[in-house]
């Protein structure tokens, strides 16, 4: 409780410093940002190697090649996103804080997803063109990769958060977050092959779009919770 | 009412009960001291006190003032600054004016180190920043966990007359610290060696 005459802070005003917070923190370590972005470019290049110079089969691969990418760069981040504030006990002071955990840990899960997810489909066209990915569907990509990066973040974070107090709790959290990373993966592969034969989008970017939503109104809470979880562990 | 009160409090860590039958019950104007060896549950008890710790935390804990913890860990962010640091604190409940954190950074001896990032600033120097938070808190309970760690003459002796001051303009601390009666006849002392559980 403040004190009477003291404003209190309001839930908005704590939402965006969280978020300012984490978001500079990031923007101060630039490798953080390039290292997802990096890691796409580097594998997107490697399947025209691998699979051979045919420019048909390529662009017929190119919709599932290029989401299991974008799904592993986002799987690389997501272990990351809680620990630094673990160990340096910023999250005991996010606990200690009047508002709602759950909201203040959802500032932090925005800023990284836009320094990573959003970061990421906003360039995929220029890595898209290079597996040769018909321009009709890149609009389709994007949007795509917009809605199904938010899920895979939120859903990523939900096992940061509960792995963030084990010591390499790497892969632990893989086996949490990828089965539930696997809708998400075929909803929005399917968007884009869809737009590549002129088919039918909009459902698919409608489930995508569900999932979104459900994903931002429900990990914030499971978030809150497993946070809680692991500092009583830590 | 008591800022903070605390009945037959048992406090277990894994599978070992490292205290039993605490009861504490802390007023405004009142400071105190958590005593007794190392690994006896000092730590333990203030987060569970302070709230942070609940799995393991047994009995009554009612806290009837708006509080502030200062753990081992600084919370602070490497890449910031110390006026983003402390601008941006998440546990901060109020808006905190610039000036007010140019101030607390004075206070601290650290005018002139506004914009260097923490993680370049010395480990007297990084407690430092924690510990400006101080000057800016509006909160009347404050739970300092080994506060004079790494901290030179005239750290402590800031330190000392930042607790001193509080308290009497009516607040309450309750710290540890590996030093006896930093405080003299002023403080009253916890002895947890008492309540262990062996």
């Amino acid at each position: 409780m403040p004190a009477a005459d003291q404003a209190a802070l309001s839930l908005s005003a704590a939402f965006f410093r969280q978020f300012l917070r984490h978001g500079k923190t990031l923007a101060a370590s630039p490798s953080d940002l390039l290292n997802p972005l990096l890691f796409f470019f580097m594998v997107v290049t490697l399947f025209p190697l691998g699979l051979g110079p045919d420019p048909e089969r390529l662009s017929q691969m190119a919709p599932g090649i290029l989401w299991v990418v974008a799904l592993l760069a986002s799987l690389m981040v997501s272990g990351k996103l809680f620990a630094s504030d673990f160990e340096d006990g910023s999250l005991e002071q996010l606990c200690l804080a009047p508002h709602p955990l759950a909201i203040l840990a959802l500032a932090e899960v925005f800023a990284h997803w836009l320094g990573t997810g959003f970061l990421l489909a906003l360039v995929s066209p220029l890595f898209a063109v290079m597996v040769g990915l018909p321009t009709q569907a890149l609009p389709v990509l994007v949007v795509s990769l917009l809605l199904g990066s938010l899920c895979l973040t939120l859903i990523g974070a939900v096992g940061s958060a509960l792995t963030v107090s084990i010591r390499r709790g790497g892969l632990l959290l893989s086996l949490i977050i990828i089965p539930l990373h696997v809708p998400v993966l075929i909803f929005g592969s399917s968007a884009v092959v869809e737009a590549t034969r002129d088919g039918n989008v909009a459902s698919w970017l409608a489930l995508l779009a569900a999932l979104a939503l459900a994903s931002l109104a429900l990990a914030p809470l499971a978030i809150g919770a497993a946070l809680r979880i692991s500092l009583d562990n830590g | 009412m008591s800022l903070l009160a605390a009945t037959n409090v048992a406090i277990e860590r894994g599978d070992r009960t490292l205290l039993r039958g605490v009861s504490l019950r802390i007023e405004a104007g009142e400071l105190w001291q958590l005593v007794g060896p190392n690994g006896v549950g000092k730590s333990s008890l203030m987060r569970a006190l302070a709230g942070l710790a609940r799995l393991g935390v047994e009995g009554a804990i009612q806290c009837n003032a708006s509080t502030l913890f200062i753990g081992h860990s600084a919370a602070l962010k490497r890449a910031l600054t110390p006026l983003d640091n402390l601008r941006l604190h998440p546990a901060c409940d109020t808006p905190v004016e610039d000036e007010q954190i140019r101030h607390a950074l004075s206070a601290v001896s650290l005018a002139g180190y506004e914009s260097v990032p923490v993680g370049a600033l010395s480990a007297g120097q990084q407690r430092r920043v924690a510990l400006a938070r101080l000057c800016i808190t509006p909160a009347r309970l404050w739970f300092l966990d080994e506060p004079f760690t790494a901290l030179d003459n005239a750290g402590c002796h800031w330190l000392e007359q930042q607790i001193a001051g509080h308290v009497a303009s009516g607040g309450a601390v309750l710290f540890t610290s590996h030093q006896q009666s930093r405080f003299g006849a002023q403080q009253h002392d916890l002895d947890l060696a008492r309540y262990a559980s062996r």
